[in-house]
This record gives structure tokens, sequence and C-alpha cells, in this order.
């Protein structure tokens, strides 16, 4: 199984180092604008936040699989875990926020030992939109987590899983060896617990990222083509298709550079920027939230370790109204949310 | 002189062609971006038509835009080299189609 970067003491591993590259070479040098500058061509710089809608908490790195893409750099190997102290002030603001999403991620936030008591607590708090990121195969990966999709249905959260393609090959590719099975079991599994079917309140999502050097294409047809296939050879169901583009930071950064594909995919970012999408980004509607209680502007933000420029940049701290009350923080990467149709955690924005 | 006819960072500059004759540059642009919109034929096919074809007329640039187009509308491999196989059959076979006009000369001129 692969390392994550900083497993494997690589250079990217340091998020300086990533933005020096996002920072430098082609944009540097004036062949491509800098992100700033192709906002400020309509307006939007500095880059403000609207309403706060979804609340975005990433419970912890560690996870079961190792993809080639993650912009998480999460793994086995990663220890980075929210601990209950840090869910307590977490569930203060849950109680307390005029968000209506929460969108628990990680890693897998299943293997956060306090993630059911978390989720029964947040539960309570009667959040309108309770999201779990699940990558599936934790519901196969060990007996313990069997029970997974009655927990889900118990508390109507709502599941959104990556699958990055409807054939083996690409999903193992992407994923790892087993990845594809595994989550096919899963998704039947979700499916007869009522998930996904088509009156069903129990929604299931499904995340498409493409599988390589390249921006995911129509939402809507992906969805079609998805759709059609799973059903056809699992008899699986789903609600919707997000296709999300990936972003150059982390693991799919080094991926880029190593395949020697990194100006290529920013060319092909900058040409296919949308200014329509510019004002529907995910960082103007949502914040995010460390496993250590730091605030970024987005989970991308995060991983780059970019916090909130507020003075208000921990939830021991935590003022809704302050927080809201900020310039975003921009790079380069942030082309990725923008180009085509646009790209969030909820899919296409434009 | 350039090292090589083909240079793969030129077909960033596609669109640059505009710059020396914009008005029918732009037309073509539009046409293309016309012809390549959901139709009667979906997007899909077309992109699958359009590789096909540009590997009948061995445009390497075109392979490389259309493999990509083709990555992301979530066209598999195996449906591309299909493809690949309907275009290099259309073309062999209008090599040896005319195995019958060489039939007919050879038939015309032997006793």
């Amino acid at each position: 199984m692969q390392k994550s970067l900083k497993s494997r003491d690589n250079e990217l591993a340091v998020t300086n180092k990533q933005l020096e590259i996002l920072n430098g070479g082609i944009f540097a040098d004036g062949e491509l604008p800098y992100f700033k500058d192709k906002i400020n061509e309509i307006g939007q710089f500095p880059l403000r936040p609207k309403k706060l809608e979804i609340l975005q908490i990433n419970v912890g790195y560690m996870c079961n699989q190792v993809c080639e893409h993650c912009h998480v750099d999460a793994g086995p190997d990663r220890k980075e875990i929210m601990t209950r102290e840090t869910m307590l002030l977490c569930l203060d603001i849950i109680r307390n926020t005029g968000a209506h999403t929460l969108d628990l991620t990680g890693g897998a936030p299943e293997m956060n030992p306090d993630f059911r008591w978390f989720v029964e607590e947040a539960a309570k708090a009667g959040i309108k939109d309770f999201i779990v990121r699940s990558n599936l195969t934790i519901i196969r990966a060990n007996k313990k987590y069997y029970d997974l999709p009655d927990f889900f249905k118990k508390h109507n959260v709502h599941v959104i899983s990556s699958m990055p393609h409807y054939t083996r090959g690409k999903t193992d590719k992407q994923r790892g060896d087993g990845v594809f099975d595994k989550s096919i079991k899963a998704l039947q599994e979700l499916n007869a617990r009522g998930y996904g079917m088509p009156e069903s309140g129990l929604r299931l999502d499904l995340v498409y990222n493409p599988s390589g050097a390249y921006l995911p294409g129509d939402q809507m047809a992906l969805e079609a083509d998805f759709k059609k296939a799973l059903k056809e050879d699992f008899n699986i169901q789903f609600h919707n298709l997000f296709a999300i583009t990936n972003l150059p930071i982390a693991r799919f950064l080094d991926y880029l550079i190593a395949s020697e594909n990194y100006e290529d995919y920013m060319y092909s970012l900058v040409e296919a920027y949308n200014p329509a999408a510019v004002s529907g980004v995910m960082c103007t509607n949502t914040i995010s939230i460390s496993w250590d209680g730091w605030i970024y502007d987005c989970d991308f933000n995060q991983m780059l370790d970019l916090k909130v420029a507020s003075k208000v940049k921990h939830i021991k701290d935590y003022n809704e109204d302050i927080i809201n009350d900020r310039n975003i923080i921009i790079s380069q990467h942030c082309y990725g949310c923008t180009a085509g149709a646009g790209s969030s955690c909820q899919g296409t924005v434009a | 002189m350039a090292d090589s006819y083909y240079n793969s960072a030129d077909l960033r500059k596609f669109g640059k062609i505009t710059e020396w004759s914009e008005e029918i540059g732009n037309k073509f642009f539009d046409y293309y971006g016309k012809v390549f919109e959901e139709g009667a034929l979906s997007a899909r096919e077309k992109s699958l038509i359009a590789l096909a074809v540009s590997h009948v007329v061995k445009c390497p640039y075109c392979i490389d835009a259309y493999t990509k187009d083709g990555l992301q509308k979530g066209i598999t491999k195996e449906e591309m080299m299909e493809a690949v196989h309907a275009g290099a059959a259309i073309e062999s076979g209008a090599t040896l189609v005319h195995g019958v006009q060489m039939m007919n000369k050879y038939n015309k001129l032997s006793m």
C-alpha cells in the first residue's frame, strides 16, 4: 500500500513547499495569471463570504485507504484525530450556528473512536442536513464498522461517498486494489436500508473525481452514465453524482509533478476558468474546522495550513459574526473550484 | 529552426490563429464549438468520432485533445481503442477497395 507524503518525508508534506510551487513557476514568470488577478477583473477581489450555510468539520486524517489523488494526504499512518474535548467545542458551535448543514469529513471520519458519540450528540442539535463523507470501504473494512449503514439510517445521516468510476480498473487504480468490490458491496448494503432509493428520504450521493490529470466532464452526463452502469451491473441506485475537480495540492500535486503533467494541468484549469463560478465557490458559504480546532476557509486551505484571515482563528474563540467578516485566502489552487461549471464538495456551482 | 515540426505545447496556442485572421478564425471556433454540443448525437458519441478521425488524419494535437476529452467524459480505454479501430478499418478499407480498380485494369489489359 502507498504511504502518505508525511510518512515518506516527501518535500510536499511541508505546506510551504506546495505554496511555493503554486505561487512560482509559470505564474511567477507571467505565463499564467494569478487567481487574484483573474477575480479582480470581475470585481471579486478580495473574495468575501456570504451567509454561512455549511459547517465542515474534519474529525481526523486517519483513513483505511491511501488514494493517489488525496488532497488530505490521509492514510492509516496519519494519527491526527479530533479529541472529545475538541468535539465538545464543536457541539457548542453546532447548537448556535446559523448554518443549516453539518458536513463531517476526514480521512475516514468513522475511524475516529468518538465518531458515533459525536454523531449522536450533533444529531440532537437538530441541524437540517447532516452529511457524513464516507469512503464506503470503511463499512466493509472491519466487523466493528458493519453496523454503520444502520447507524447512519438511525440518525438520518446524508451519506456522500466517493466513487471515481463505475469500472473496477479505474476505481482500483486511484483508490487501491479491491476498493471497487468493497465499495459496490457497501453501496448495496446502503441501498438495502433504503439509502439512494428514488422516493427515499435517506440521501445517498456519489462523488466523482477524475482518475488522472484531466478535469471532470459534464456532471449530468456523468451522472447518467454512472446511474445506468451501476443499475445494470450491480442493481445499485443513488440520488446525485457530484463531479469534483482535483485541486493541485498534496498527493495530487505530487502526482502531477512526478508524471510531468503539472504545467498542462494548470493551463487546463486556467483555460477553463469560469467567472460565473466565482460567486458560488464553497468558501463563500462554508467554513472548515480541523481536527485540532483551527478554522479555515475550506478543506483545501486547511491542508495548505492557510488559517482564516480573522482575529478568530480557533474554535475556542468562535464568533460567527467576526469570522464571517473576513477576506478569504486564495492561491492558484483556487482555479480548481472555478474551472468549467465550478467545483465544490457539493459538485458543480455554476 | 524548431527541433520538431510538432510541439505538444503548441496545442495551447491554437486559439491564437485568430490573431492573424480574426473574423474567419472566430467563425471557425464558433462552428467547432457548435458541432461538439449535444445534438442528435451525444457529446460523448461525437468525442469518439473525433478521436477516430484524429487517428485517420494523423493529427497528434487532435489525438492528445480527444484522448483527454474522452477521459473527461468518462469514456473507457476499451471504447477509445474500438473507435480507433473503426477509423483504421475505414482507412484500410479505403485502400483495399482500390484493389477493385487494379483488378479492373488488370483484366482490361490482359488477353
